[in-house]
Order: structure tokens, then sequence, then C-alpha cells
């Protein structure tokens, strides 16, 4: 493997930090059975904020910091008006989204073009000079080592300690796990809270690292949000399986960059684009096996094409947490 | 005394969200060292300061309203088409194309502007029929279905302006080349505005009312929408009636693109939806889903649509600043609703 | 440990569905809660088990009063309940769902909770693999599971709700033998059912609620009759058992195959002739329930043949079904049956079918006050379904049905009805037979079935018996045939 593509493959772990951040948030909301659909808005909210922080005061730390503040906090509202107020979580999260995007483009206004501070590459002594391996993994700054470690901590966390398992819980069955001694809408709070602030660290790591900087509407960051909430259904609520959808997602994205000089009549914003149907297509192979016409259609198959095209459906398939947007109260 | 579950109460908490609303916005602008009231009179005088305003807002108003329309019979069927913004892109790009294709014949120019609009329609239905069939028969949920169309038109818009679209020369942001005056829906004397597009929005606003108030079709969009299996059960082929659903949606939000391009810019250019449909959602949201409310909110939401187009070059502020205020809206609306919901619920207790 | 309830007050809004209740139960005891539904049984343990709060009195453990808050606070008491509907995590591992609110360190270690597991099940025979997915259990399997961990978080006092219904009669044998052994250990049992065989046949001692009240308490040896009148306030019997001359064959069923993700039934053969009723008795998940979504069209069969007055239906769609004369109404009223938001009226006009665009507003009012006082529906044409009580939805379904109906499919007809609106709903069902409709229905109420079917089809793991004649088949050789022997 040539040079240039190992360092163009470390640079897509570098570019998938954010996203992994913003996914795994997102995952561990909607496992504890509350959608945030304010992500896309609250990730150029922060990402904007997250810079002018830094800019004004010169810290990168207070630009994460403030990111995270802001995230948990209009995940707050999400999880607020959908347990308290008994709202819609699709329309308070949709509402955010757009006013989050509209605050952060009225707000980032005189932070426009300004130059910011970087957060600086940080090589691992000894494990950076490892061939190949080095270069991709240990060349990196703390931000990718952080999603790293994030990928691991939230897979342990929720498939194998004991609030994990409640986690999961009452993402399934909220009933069940008051019954076991949850506080199940504090609980909810609690992750709308934390995955919210880990969506709210994937701003500042576009405009503190990956794409510094706060341009406007020409950032280029719309979208990605919605990205990350399919990269969630795509990873079945997983945070291995959703890490790896945001590779996938970046890898597509360096694909057509490096793809584009040779195919000079596609204009560049067209391969831009190319992710979102590519995002439509994989959720359709993870969601076709529940629709009811393969069923029927299947059921006038011969027995061995159908058994087979049952098996690879469900291998695809993921299935949300059975009690995801539904309102919990004990009696 | 006043009486809890009285509309007196109702109508105070959503006046009381509006004052929430207006706060939260003052202090955003506070945030951004920006003079309030200059900016709230900026808006208004932008708006309704003059009968040219006014007309821009009118124009302003029938794509929105149009889209809202469309929206209402979605989400009675219980679907949030987020696509709208896409289904209004094709609507645009197919009306371009039609006129593109018999500006230089000898059909008479009323007759073009008429296949101009039912091409509109008909780029419209075709975009929602995808966001549809992937919801009905592939379980795509209807949100990232309709997003993911959503870019994909606003890169095939671009595409189509830089590319075998663009202007002689170079292609650029400001879009085709603008069509022939004959080929603009007849305007109002030295205003912008045109009865036509006027009558279009009205009409279409009053045929959804209809529609969701005293007809098989819309009970049954209702049933659909409320509980989908038990509709099925009891008869209703509710996949046919979703398709519907999208296509009547997907008509009037082409029908908004038609007028984006016949009556607004006579060409087509980047954003040429405007933002209408997502603006549309917030409407039919703001309204809880009431046909009667949507014409004069979304006149309001047009407003200040309007209204802050002088921000940037007066104040220097950017004209975001409407959305951030009708997002409040929204937000403070539901939210008042559900606290007003609490205390009447306690009150039972 | 001693439980006593003492002077148990709780209304929701005007019902006073626990009216001074004192009751006592010794350690060791089995004590019998009878009662038809809405008597006031569930509410009283849901008192004693945290999920909600006594308006007044107290409860007494040993002798000392405590407060239970929350189902947890009830289970750090020694109390624990085991619900009719199965409160655990199915599509979670069984060694997983036994730490789900387990206190300990933050990482389990699942290998000593599965030694743990194992232990216990051997003192009762119980056979369940920690790591299999409880969605794979069976109703009395998942029941098993739940009383092996209140038993592991140290329950002395154990609650069943209506523990009898959806299990096989193997499976009761053993729950009961369980029980048994459970109070010679000195556990309290508290056994609530309205069930008389079983409450006879297991408990102690017996306590009789009625309308919120508890009307009286019994001991062994029980008189039957007694406890009826004081279940009931007057001694009801089922209506007169009619047969009607049943004439030609309506519904054919030739080696029909069907398969989902769950059961797959192998060349199932009924043939129906109209004005019969034909019952399906199987517990719950035995391939009843596809068997009957495949004679309604919601289910497309993978093999064999289904026709209607000689017309085949096979692989076409739900709508030919309806529009053939066939009509599905299922267990789940408020999922799949009514639809909440929408007026009573307006459910008479989407099951109408279309006349015209615009609906006649006030000739469909008509029509439907018509229809409530006809089907006795209390509540108004523009009341919403979801304000109607189970009783009164079940009505209006009814209502809504088409006439005439070559074929009528029901899930579970009667479920959580009080005995008068049964009996009112099965008189109307024999009108719909006097026309010539056939019914085929599912129940797991086995005097249901074995009263009001002609023959009856029992399904066990997929496995489809032969048609039985209902006059000739004993409550035993049904529960026999459920339980899986005979097939």
């Amino acid at each position: 493997m040539d040079n240039n593509t190992l360092v163009g493959l470390a640079g897509i772990l570098a570019s998938a930090a954010p996203v992994v951040f913003a996914a795994i948030g997102e995952t561990i909301t909607e496992r504890a059975g509350i959608t945030n659909l304010s992500i896309n808005g609250l990730i150029l909210l922060t990402a904007m904020a997250g810079f002018a922080t830094s800019v004004t005061t010169g810290s990168l730390l207070l630009g994460f910091l403030v990111g995270a503040l802001i995230g948990a906090f209009v995940s707050l509202i999400v999880a607020f008006s959908s347990i308290a107020l008994k709202q819609s979580q699709v329309a308070v999260g949709f509402v955010l989204a757009l006013m989050c995007r509209d605050l952060s483009y009225f707000l980032g206004n005189p932070y426009m073009g300004l130059s910011g501070p970087r957060v600086p590459s940080l090589p691992i002594p000894v494990l950076a000079d490892i061939p190949v391996v080095g270069v991709l993994f240990f060349r990196q700054d703390i931000l990718v080592y952080s999603s790293y470690i994030l990928i691991a901590v939230a897979y342990i966390f929720v498939f194998k300690t004991r609030p994990g398992l409640m986690l999961q819980g009452i993402g399934e069955q909220p009933a069940t796990a008051y019954v076991r001694g949850a506080n199940v809408n504090r609980l909810r709070y609690i992750y709308t809270i934390i995955g919210g602030a880990l969506v709210g660290m994937a701003g500042p790591m576009y405009s503190l690292s990956v794409k510094v900087g706060w341009k406007g509407t020409i950032t280029g960051l719309d979208g990605i949000g919605w990205i990350a909430l399919a990269i969630t259904i795509f990873g079945g609520w997983n945070p291995l399986r959703a890490a790896f959808g945001a590779y996938l997602f970046v890898l597509l994205q360096w694909l057509g960059l490096v793809l584009q000089p040779s195919l000079p009549n596609i204009p560049s914003q067209v391969l831009q684009v190319a992710p979102f149907p590519l995002m439509i297509l994989t959720l359709l192979l993870v969601n076709i096996g529940n629709s009811e016409w393969v069923d029927r259609t299947l059921a006038g198959l011969p027995e061995e094409v159908r058994r087979f095209i049952a098996k690879v459906l469900r291998a695809m398939r993921t299935t949300p947490p059975a009690a995801l947007g539904i309102p919990f109260e004990n009696e | 005394m006043l009486n809890k579950s009285s509309a007196g109460f109702k109508f105070g908490f959503q006046i009381l969200a509006i004052v929430a609303a207006l706060i939260f916005t003052t202090v955003v602008m506070l945030l951004a060292k920006a003079p309030p009231l200059e900016a709230y009179k900026l808006i208004f005088t932008g708006s309704v300061g003059s009968i040219g305003k006014i007309s821009d807002v009118i124009v302003a108003w029938i794509p929105l309203l149009l889209a809202t329309s469309g929206l209402l019979l979605t989400f009675a069927a219980g679907l949030w088409n987020i696509g709208i913004e896409g289904q209004i892109t094709l609507g645009a790009i197919f009306t371009t194309w039609a006129l593109r294709l018999l500006q230089d014949t000898s059909m008479s120019p009323t007759l073009i502007i008429l296949i101009g609009f039912l091409a509109g329609i008909l780029g419209g239905m075709i975009w929602a029929s995808l966001t549809g069939l992937l919801k009905i028969y592939g379980g795509v949920n209807e949100i990232f279905g309709g997003l993911g169309l959503n870019f994909v038109a606003t890169a095939l818009t671009i595409w189509l302006i830089f590319g075998p679209w663009k202007r002689p020369g170079v292609g650029s942001m400001s879009g085709t080349v603008p069509f022939d005056n004959l080929l603009w829906l007849p305007q109002v004397e030295g205003l912008r505005m045109s009865w036509w597009s006027l009558g279009i929005g009205l009409i279409g606003i009053a045929i959804v009312y209809l529609i969701l108030q005293g007809t098989y079709f819309g009970l049954r969009l209702k049933a659909v929408g409320k509980n989908g299996r038990a509709a099925f059960v009891i008869g209703i082929p509710t996949g046919k009636y979703m398709m519907s659903a999208f296509f009547i949606c997907g008509a009037f939000a082409g029908l908004a693109g038609a007028t984006q391009v016949l009556a607004v810019y006579h060409r087509l250019i980047p954003a040429i939806s405007s933002g209408y449909g997502f603006l549309g959602l917030m409407v039919a949201m703001l309204i809880n889903y009431q046909a009667l409310w949507a014409a004069p909110v979304a006149l309001f939401f047009a407003a200040l649509n309007i209204g802050s187009i002088q921000l940037p070059i007066v104040l220097k502020l950017d004209s975001t600043l409407s959305g951030v205020l009708q997002g409040a809206l929204v937000l403070f609306v539901l939210m008042m609703d559900g606290v007003r919901r609490r205390l009447t619920a306690k009150k039972v207790k | 440990m001693n439980v006593e309830l003492v002077h148990i007050h709780k209304s929701f809004g005007a019902v006073h569905a626990n009216n001074d209740i004192s009751i006592s139960i010794k350690s060791g005891v089995i004590q019998g809660i009878l009662g038809e539904n809405g008597a006031g049984k569930s509410t009283l343990m849901k008192v004693l088990s945290g999920f909600i709060q006594a308006d007044s009195g107290d409860i007494l453990l040993d002798g000392k009063a405590v407060h239970i808050g929350t189902p947890s606070d009830a289970i750090k008491h020694g109390i624990g309940m085991l619900h009719q509907d199965p409160l655990d995590f199915p599509p979670m591992k069984i060694v997983d769902n036994m730490l789900i609110g387990h206190d300990g360190g933050l990482f389990p270690n699942r290998r000593e909770v599965s030694k743990s597991l194992k232990e216990l099940q051997a003192q009762f025979g119980f056979n369940l693999d920690p790591e299999a997915y409880v969605d794979g259990l069976t109703v009395g399997e998942r029941q098993q599971l739940e009383i092996l961990r209140l038993l592991w978080l140290g329950a002395q006092i154990l609650i069943l709700d209506e523990p009898t219904t959806g299990i096989s009669a193997s499976q009761k044998a053993k729950l009961f033998e369980t029980l048994k052994k459970l109070a010679e250990q000195g556990m309290v049992i508290i056994f609530v059912s309205h069930k008389l065989e079983d409450v006879e046949g297991l408990c102690h001692k017996i306590a009789v609620f009625r309308q919120g009240s508890l009307v009286g308490e019994a001991a062994p040896p029980y008189n039957t009759d007694n406890l009826v009148e004081m279940m009931f306030g007057k001694v009801i019997s089922l209506d007169e058992k009619t047969r009607l001359e049943n004439c030609e064959p309506a519904v054919e069923v030739t080696n029909l195959s069907i398969e989902d993700n769950r059961i797959q039934i192998r060349n199932a053969n009924l043939t129906v002739n109209c004005g019969e009723v034909i019952g399906l008795a199987g517990m719950e998940g035995s391939g009843q329930r596809q068997f009957l979504r495949t004679l309604a069209g919601l289910m497309r069969p993978v093999g064999g043949d289904l026709r209607l007055g000689g017309k085949r239906l096979t692989g076409k769609p739900y709508h030919s079904f309806q529009d053939a004369g066939i009509s599905y109404v299922p267990a789940s009223r408020m999922e799949e049956g009514l639809i909440p938001g929408l007026s009573i009226t307006e459910h008479f006009i989407l099951s109408e079918g279309q006349s015209g665009f615009f609906i006649d507003r006030e000739k469909a009012v008509t029509i439907s006050r018509e229809r409530i006082n006809t089907f006795n529906i209390k509540g108004e044409p523009v009341t919403r379904v979801e304000a109607l009580s189970g009783g009164n939805q079940q009505r209006a379904l009814l209502a809504m049905l088409r006439t005439p109906l070559r074929l009528l499919l029901l899930e579970h007809p009667t479920r959580g009805l009080d005995i008068e609106s049964s009996i009112w709903i099965w008189s109307q069902l024999k009108d719909r037979c006097r026309q010539k409709t056939c019914i085929v229905f599912i129940s797991a109420d086995l005097e249901e079935v074995l009263h009001y079917s002609d023959r009856i089809l029992v399904f066990y793991n997929g496995k489809v018996s032969q048609p039985l004649d209902a006059a000739a088949t004993t409550v035993d050789q049904l529960g026999q045939l459920i339980g899986g022997k005979g097939f």
C-alpha cells in the first residue's frame, strides 16, 4: 500500500471521528427510548459555538465544553417536551433541528471566515512508528483517539454492564424495567443528555479539527446529522455496528473525492450528495425484511428459495428498541 | 375565576407562548449584540410598510400556503413528508423543463404556462411517489427517504444550472437564463404579485379543507393516520391511501415549485424552493394540523420571511433571524400546549 | 412471613375499586383470591406489590406496618408479583433478564448467575437454558423464569395474577406442584384467579371479591355453588346450549400449510358448514392465530387451498376476502380493531364502504343512533372509541360487521368482559349463525370453547388435531390435547 493511500485512509479515521460521536450519542439516546431528531441542527450549532468560543478565549477545551453543554441542553428540551409535556418527539426534534441551524447561521455571522485554533496532532510514541498501523491509527489527534475509546466504552457499557442492561431494558420494555426498580423517565433524561452531549462534541470536532473554521451556509456540515441518524438505524442500535457505518460513510465520501478528477463532467455538488442515495439504499436493505408484501411474495415461492431469501433478509434486518418513541407513564 | 378547560385558558397559553418566543428571540439578538427593537421594527416595516412590500409578502405566501395545504393531507395520513422540499424543487425543474422545450415553438404563451403548471405538478408527484414507495414497500421511514431525496433534488438543480441548462458561457449561481416576459404569470400592474397565483393558493387550501372535513377520502386518510393496522383490518387499503396522500401532497408541492418559476423567479435558481417546504411543516405543526388556520398563519410566516430580508443590509444581521423566531414560535407553542394539558389533567384528578 | 392488609380503600374517580378490605394471611398458606373481572382483586394486589398506593389503610408484614412505594420496594420487602402477561424483556437472554434490576457491581458475573439459576431450577424440575432468548419461550416457561427470578431475589410472598391463562395442562400441574412446595417452605402464596376449579384445587383458603368488596371467605371443603353465588351475587347459568341445523359446506380448507418466523403448520384440513361454530383451542402461540389470520386473508399460506362457497381465495389479497363475505375481529381491540381519535359514528361510516364522495353526516348520525340502541352501547354517536369501556368497544366492533357475512373470524371474543356481556355477545353471534354465517373463533377459555362450538380444532406447536365434536368432548380431554398429548 503506498503512502498516499495510507494517509488518505488515516484521514478517513480522522474525518469519521465526529460522525462516530454523533452516531453513538444518538444510539445511546435511542436505546433509552427517545428519538432525538434535532442532531443535524445541533451539530451545526455546536460547530459554530465551539469555534466561536475557542476563537474568543483561545481555549480549545472550552470550545468542546461549550459544544457538549449545548448538546446536552438542546437534548434536554427534547426529553422534557416528550416526557413531561407529552409532545411528539419527532415534532419537537424537527423544529429544533431547523431552529438550531438558523441560530448557528445567525449567531455565527460575525465569526464567518475567521481563522481559529486547531487541535494539534499527537502521535503516540512507539506505537506511531509501527509500519502501516502506526500511520493509520496512531498519528492522529486526541479526538480520534477519543473516538476509538468511545466505541469500546459504549459497546462494553451497553452490553456488558449492569446499568447498560437496564438501559436496554428501558428502551425495550419500560414497564418491566420500572418493576425492576428503574426510574424510567429519570434514566431517559440522563441518557438523552449524555447522548446529546456526545453529539454536541461532534460539532467542535468539525470546526476545530476536521474542517477548521466557520463558513456559515457553505461550511458543508448541513446533512451530517441526518446521516448520523440513518447510521444509527443501519447500526441496529449497536455502538460497534454504528461506528462501522460511520467509517463506511466517510470512506464513500472519500472515494467520491478521489474519483472526481476522473469524472470531470460531474460537478462536485453531485458527488457530494452521493452518500444520501446510498443512505436510502442501506435503509432499504435493513428494513425491507419487515415489509408485509415481502412475506406475501415469499409465501408463493418454492421452499428452498423462500428459506434462503428469508435468511438473507433476516441477517440484514435491524429492529429498533420496542419502546422507541413511546412515552412511559407508571400507573 | 378562569375555567381551566375553557377556550380562553387555551388562548392565554398561546399568547404566553408567543411572548416567550419573542423574549427568546430578543435574547438571541442581545447575544449577537444586535438592537432588538430596531430589528423588529425593520421586520414590520419590511413586510407591511408599503403596498409593494405587502405584495411581496403575498408572493411568498402562495407557495408556502400550497406546501402547507399538501402537508395537511400527509399529516392526516400520519406521514412526515419532510421530502416536500425536494418535491417543490422537482416541480420547479419540470416547469422549467417544459418552458424551455416550448418557449421557441409557436404555441400560445397561455398554453405554455398552463403546461408549465401541469409539468410542475407531475414533477412534484413523481418525487413524492419515490418517498411513498420507499416507505410503503421498502419500510424506509419517510423522514429519511424524503431527506435523502431532498439532497438529491438540490444536486440535480445545481447540475442542471451548471451543466445542460447553463447560461451561455459559464454557469453561475444566479440560475438559468430568465424566460421571456410573455411566459410570466400575469402580474398586478407595478407589483410582483399575481391574482392568478393568489387564486390558486386560496382554492388549494379550500379543497384540502373540504377533503378533510367532509369526504370519505378524508375520513379514511385520518383513519390510516391514527391507526393504520385497524384501518387495514376494517377494509381500507392503507398502502393506497398513503400513496394517495403522497401523490396529492406532491402535486401541491409541485404546484408551489411551478409558481416559484412562473410567478416569482422566472428561471431555475439553486435554492428554488426557498425553504417553503420545511416552513410549511412548521406552519402545519403550529396550527396543530387544522386546515382552517393554515392561511393566516402561513401569511404571518411569509411576512416574517419578507420582513427579514432587509436585516443584512441595514443592520448587518443574518436574515435567518426570521427562522429563529419561527422556530421559537413553534417550539414554545408545542411546549405551552404540553404545560396546559398537564395543568388541565391535574385538575381532573 | 405473615401478611396483613388492614382497611384498604382505593378509588379511581367514581369507582370504589377497593372498599375497606381487610385480610390476613399466615406464612405457609396458599391464599386464593376469587372474583370476576373488575371485582377489585387486581387493585388490591397492585397495592400490595407497590404498583399503586392505597387511599387509606395499612400493610403489615409480620405485624409491622410498611410503606411500599414502588414495585422494587415490594421486592425489597420480599413481595414478588407474577403478572398475567409476563413482565420480562423478550429480545434478551434469560441470564440478562435475571440481571436487570439485580443490585451489584458494574460488571455482573453472568457465570455465577447461570449457576444459581441452574441450582434453583433443579429444586423444581424446571429446565431453562440461561443462554436462550426469552422470545423463544412459551408463556409457561416465561412464568417459570419469573418465579425463579423472584425466588432468587429473596421473595417470601409470591403473588400470581391469573397464572393459568395461556399455559398448558402439564405446565399448570407443574406450577401447582411448585407452589405447594414453596408454601411448605413457609412462603405465602397469593393466587388470584376467576377460575373456580383452579382456586378450589390449590388453595388453603379462598377470599371472594365482588364489586370492590371482600364478600366472604371460605375454607375447604369448598361448596362450589356457594362460591359462585358469592362471586356473582346471584346464580348465573350460561344460556341453553343451542345446536343449529347445519347446511351445505361453506368453507373448505385443504392441505393448508402456513409458515412464519415462529411456527409452521402443515396440511391442515377443515370443512365448515354454514351456520356452524368452530372453536380453536390451544395454548397461546400454538398456531391457531396464524390459522385464523390465514382464513381472514391477512397471511398468505405457503401451500394448500382455501375455498369459500366453492370459490378459490388462496393467494388473493385481504380485500378480496372481505368482498367475499369474510370478516375478522381481532383480539387487540384498540390496536387492530378500532381507531382512537375517531367517533363511534365515524367507525360506522368507515365500515360501511363508500357511497358517493361527500359524507352525509346527518344520515350517518341517524344510523349510528340506531345501532347504538340495537347493540346496547353505552355511548353517544360523537363519543370517541377510546372513551368506551372494553365491553362497549367489543359491542361497537360487532356493530361494525357487515350483513350478510359468510364467515366470521373472532379472536378471544369475550376476553376481559364480564359474564353478562359475554353472554350477550354470544347471543348476537348465534343470531349470525341463524343467518347461515360460519364462525371460527379462538379462545383461551376452555369452557367457552366447549359451550359455544359445534366442533373444535386443537393446536399444539403447529400441529392441528382432527375436528372434535364439542358435545362429546370433556374439559379434561381438551386439556390433554392442548398439552400435546394424543397427537
